[in-house]
Order: structure tokens, then sequence, then C-alpha cells
């Protein structure tokens, strides 16, 4: 167990960068508390896997230093770290039974042989693969291979970290929600501190108590699910965290408004005192979008696109002016045929100046 | 699901049955054909049954031949898989230097067989071959055309030095399509050099692995050109191999016996290859008790 610091990390894949844009990580500088859940929740290349291969040592950053409680361990192989990885697909030692792919991180490291055996039925009872102990690993599902791959993680005493990159990818849906809690319970269980790299915000939400969102290489924001859905620090955090995303609309702030291409709303006094200088956007949830048939201040004219239905709730499209967004409105509330009036409540309208989060 | 022989998808497959009938069923079975029968002249033929093949079983000459031919297999197997795996392993990841490599080792397949012979002639030659002279100028005398050793050291450096790029290049792509996960979760699991090798790599070349064997078995098995080219089957019968044992007999005529011992001959390589293939599939599957 153990935390774990990243000490203004970059990386590059090249061995000369000359831009900012040829590293694969832009200065990472952050703290994973020790027996925390994380979830590194992010878009296709935005530098996830590059971020835990740092960790685990699989890669040496181009600068800045990595620490395991305090100790510097950059140039540290991974062997010597203390660290288990999960891949995306299952890695197994085909013609070991399931066994001897346990033991196999304990007898590399010359573990007597009775821990050893202690040891990997101890595992192999927690991660219900017992009954399989004696068959070959290379005939089991893939829910089964992905139990061993984190075995052989668990299986070592001195482990510090489990990292995970997108382990569920080749799981079933059914068993993906069966396989998260047994992350899950582990977790309480050995009071690890697991590092969980995926894209999916449902299984993020679901799995970690923190949540990082990584954006082209950096870290945007690092918080619980509730604080990332009402605070969204960065554009691409509001529009990635939600679905559908939050409405991001251009405007200008003129006192204590918003001027949109379509009208102006209020803002809330304290967030519109603090705007200063720059390219500015509204953000809202579709959820905190009022529609209406009368207008009111804070409202804008707009036009109903079209109405999806989502079993409890509606998501509705309104075209206003040049821009569009969604509204979530409740099961049962009538949704205005064609023009209508759009509220945004100031409180739940979030100003992002060049695209960061005003407050 | 209609009956099999209702099913109009015959009609689908029946151009593969015309043409597999005419390149391979219809001269095989000509050769069964010969087998039984003894061909004095044209239209004077005589059934004589299982004659030539009970002849061909107790024939000398014939076993001798066999044992032979799986000595130089065995030893071909023997010396090309280890050594085509181990520069498959050694061979560049990437980059230029990994074409490189594989434009310069896929060079000897390229070349025809009976030019092989031809280049091994000259390069073994006693007096101005690179490799007879070198030798030689070393103080050990070497002869390929007079002593029976230096004939099948010869044959087989021949062998081995124009085939192995074939298990390299199988090797080579097994190992490539190997994910580079594996790699890094052995490197987690603290796993040596030779447990990578021996967890990682040969299981997961295993596919590839079986190729090369069974291919290898079966040409070596097979071997005439270059043999017939650089030693005729001499000195003396010190490399008379099945196949130019077989060529020798049925240029001599004897047709029947020819025809039996080919279906013998045809027979043992597919009976080795479904060992080899039942051998490797079974190799580290099953479990345990």
């Amino acid at each position: 167990m153990a935390k774990i610091e990243l000490e203004n990390i970059a990386h590059s894949y090249q061995p000369k960068p000359a831009s900012d844009d040829d590293f694969a990580l832009k200065k990472v500088h952050t703290v994973w508390e020790d027996g925390g859940a994380y979830a590194l929740l992010g878009s296709s290349g935005c530098g996830k896997t590059t971020m835990l291969n740092v960790i685990s040592g699989l890669l040496t950053p181009s600068q800045g230093r990595v620490l395991f409680d305090g100790k510097d361990v950059t140039k540290l192989p991974p062997e010597k770290r203390n660290i288990a990885q999960v891949f995306q697909f299952p890695v197994l030692y085909d013609t070991m039974t399931v066994f001897d792919n346990l033991a196999f991180p304990l007898r590399n490291r010359k573990v007597e042989e009775g821990e050893v055996k202690s040891r990997v039925h101890e595992i192999a009872e927690i991660l219900d693969l017992s009954p399989y102990l004696n068959k070959r690993a290379s005939g089991l599902a893939a829910d089964a291979k992905q139990k061993i791959s984190l075995g052989r993680g668990l299986v070592r005493k001195d482990v510090a970290a489990i990292l995970f990159d997108e382990p569920l990818t080749v799981i079933d849906p059914h068993l993906k929600w069966q396989l998260r809690r047994k992350l899950k319970e582990i977790h309480t269980q050995f009071g690890l501190t697991l590092i969980y790299v995926t894209h999916d915000q449902t299984e993020a939400m679901t799995f970690a108590d923190k949540i990082v969102i990584m954006y082209d290489g950096a870290l945007l924001q690092i918080g619980s699910p509730d604080e990332l859905f009402e605070d969204p620090a960065h554009t691409f955090v509001g529009y990635f965290i939600g679905s559908p995303g939050m409405n991001l609309l251009p405007c200008t702030v003129e006192g204590n408004r918003a001027v949109l291409d379509c009208g102006s709303i209020p803002l809330d006094p304290a967030v519109a005192a603090k705007a200063g200088q720059g390219e500015f956007k509204i953000g809202i949830r579709p959820l905190y979008l009022e529609l209406g048939e009368q207008p009111c201040d804070g409202a804008v004219a707009g036009r109903v696109v079209s109405v999806e239905f989502e079993g409890s709730s509606s998501i509705v499209t309104v075209e206003s002016g040049c821009s569009k967004f969604k509204v979530r409105t409740p099961e049962g509330r009538p949704v205005p045929a064609d023009s209508c009036w759009v509220y945004f409540p100031p409180e739940r309208t979030k100003l992002f100046r060049d695209q960061r989060l005003v407050k | 699901m209609e009956k099999w022989e209702n099913n109009r998808a015959w009609f689908l497959i029946l151009p593969v049955f015309v043409i597999v009938a005419f390149s391979a069923i219809i001269p095989l079975m000509t050769v069964v054909n010969y087998s039984v029968q003894d061909i004095l002249g044209p239209g004077q033929r005589i059934f004589v049954g299982t004659e030539w093949f009970r002849e061909m079983l107790t024939n000398s000459r014939l076993h001798d031949a066999l044992i032979k031919q799986l000595i130089f297999s065995g030893l071909v197997l023997l010396i090309e898989i280890p050594l085509g795996i181990a520069i498959a392993l050694t061979m560049p990841h990437k980059g230029w230097t990994a074409s490189v490599c594989l434009v310069l080792l896929a060079l000897p397949l390229l070349i025809p067989w009976n030019v092989i012979g031809t280049i091994w002639i000259i390069f073994t030659r006693p007096d101005i071959g690179l490799f007879g002279a070198t030798i030689n100028t070393l103080g050990l005398a070497f002869d390929h055309t007079a002593n029976p050793l230096h004939a099948w050291i010869t044959v087989l450096l021949m062998e081995v030095w124009h085939w192995t790029p074939l298990v390299v290049l199988l090797a080579y792509a097994g190992l490539r399509s190997i994910p580079d996960a594996y790699y890094q979760a052995a490197k987690i699991d603290g796993a040596s050099r030779w447990a990578v090798f021996r967890y990682i790599q040969l299981p997961k070349m295993r596919g590839v692995l079986t190729i090369a064997v069974l291919l290898r078995f079966m040409d070596s098995f097979l071997i005439y050109a270059e043999p017939f080219v650089l030693t005729g089957g001499g000195p003396g019968n010190a490399t008379t191999f099945l196949s130019i044992y077989l060529v020798k007999l049925s240029t001599a005529m004897d047709l029947g016996p020819a025809a039996a011992f080919s279906i013998i001959y045809f027979l043992i390589v597919l009976l080795f290859c479904w060992i080899f293939y039942q051998a490797l599939q079974a190799v580290g599957t099953g479990d345990k008790s």
C-alpha cells in the first residue's frame, strides 16, 4: 500500500520532443492517496495508458519524478515497484494451469513453495477461482481470465497499488457488473490503491471515489462523480461527463447577464463579478433547463426540433438563434409542439472563460 | 434443414472436385494402377496383386534409404527449428534493419532448387570453392565427392542454409503477433528472460512452429533436386535418399515396383505428418489432475 506522487511528469515517445504537441503527457503533477479508488477517464489517445505505464514503471518519463510513499522510484523497473497491472485483454500464461499462473509472480521472486501454495489458495478463494485451480488457464471464459490477471497482482503480499487498463472491455455486459462489484469488494478488503483507466463514464462513476479527467495529455479535474457533474472545471469535463453532456453556448458578459445570440440570461452575480476578460461560454446540464410556453426573465425563445424518449425522461433538442441545445424533461411533462421558451436557472448556469470554469 | 443429398450447395463445390480429380486423384490412381500390374509393353500387362508391395517392403536397399532419410529429416528438424527460433529472437523488431534482415533471409528461398545444388558444388570444391578450399587450407582434408561423412555434412549444411530462413520467417511472424501487454505483464510478474521464452513466446509460436515442423519434415523427407545435383546420391549410396532411389528405380523402367514404392512413400509421409501434428497440438493443453 502506498501513496503515489507524480512530480511534474511529462513524457514524449519521441527522442527529441520539439514542441508541446510532441508530449503524450504534459506536466502532470498529482497525488494518489493511499487506499483510494481512482478512475482515470478520458477519450482515446489522451494519455491515460501512458500515465498508467509511467506509474507501473513500464515507461520511464522524459521529465519529472515518481514517488511511492515519498521514495523516488522513477528509475526502478516494474518488478521492483510492487505494482500490479491488469490489461485490456487478459494476459495469461496459456500452457500453465490456473494455479501455476497465480503462483508465477511468487515463484519468480523465489518465495518458498509452502507459502506459494497457501497464498494462491487464499487468493483463489477470494476470486472464486478455486474450482479451476487445476485447469488450463487458456480454456476459461474471458471474465475468469481477467480474474486470473488480477489474482497475479493480488497474490503478492507487498503489492502497493493495482492499475487497471480498461479491464472490462472484453467482458460480457452482465458479467461486467459482477466483476466490478468484485473489484469494489477487493478494494475494501485489501485497502489497496486502485487506479482504473476507462473511457466509459458509467464504469468510472460506479467504481471510483475520485475521478480524474484527462484531456490531451493533461489532468483537467480530480473530484467525486458529484463534483464533476455539478462543477466541471473545464468545458471538456462538462461535455464528457453526463449523457448527453453539458450544453455549451458561446456568449459575452455584460454586467450580470450573459448575452447569447438568441437573447440574454441572468448569471449568478458572484460569478459575473469575477468574469474578467476572455472568450466566454455558458454551460448548463440538460437536466436543469426548463421548458415553458410563456416568456419570462432568464428564458430564451426557441423551437423544438426533436424529442427522444428515454424511459423516465425525454431529451428535447431545441434550436434557438444559431445554437442547438438539449433539455431533459421528466416523463409526463408536456413538451411544446413547436415554439417554446427555455429557462436557464442562474444558480445552475456555469460560466466558462477560455474553457475554464469561473468560480 | 434439407437432407444433405438434396442440398444444392453440392453444385457449388463441384468445380473444386473436378480440379482436384484432375490434379491429384486421377494421377494418383494411375500410380495405383501401375502398382498392381506388371507392364511388359504397350497393351501387354499382367495383374500381379500385391506382389510389388511385398517386394518393395522386403527390399533392403529401400530399408537402407528409408533409415538414411529418417536420420536426415530428424537432423534437419533438430537443427533448423531451434536455429530458426534463435535467429528470429535476435532479429530487430522494427525499422529498416528489420526489413533488411527479412530480405536477406528470404534470398535462399528464392533460388531455384537445382541452382542451389550447383552453387554448393562450386562453393564446396576442394580446389577453388570458398568453403572447400578454406577448410583444406586449415589442414582438414575435405572432399564431399569421396568421403561419405563429408557428403552428408555438405548436404545437411546446404539444406540448413537453404531452408532455415523459412523457419525464421515463420517464427518471426509468430513472435511479432504477441501483444506488448504479455511482455509488460511478464515484467511486472518479475519473469526472467528464459521464463518469458518458455511461457509466452514458445506457446504463442505453437501454431507457426507446427507449420514449420510439418513443412520442413515433408520437404526434407522428399528432398531430391539439391542432393541429386550436388552428390548424385553418392559417394556410393551414402546420400541416396528415398526420392533419389525412387527415380533410379523408375528410370530403370521398373514402373510397377516404383509405383508401389511411391504409394508406400506417400503413406509414410502422411503417417509422420499426422503424428507430428497430433503431438504438437497435444503439448501443453489438457488439464492436470
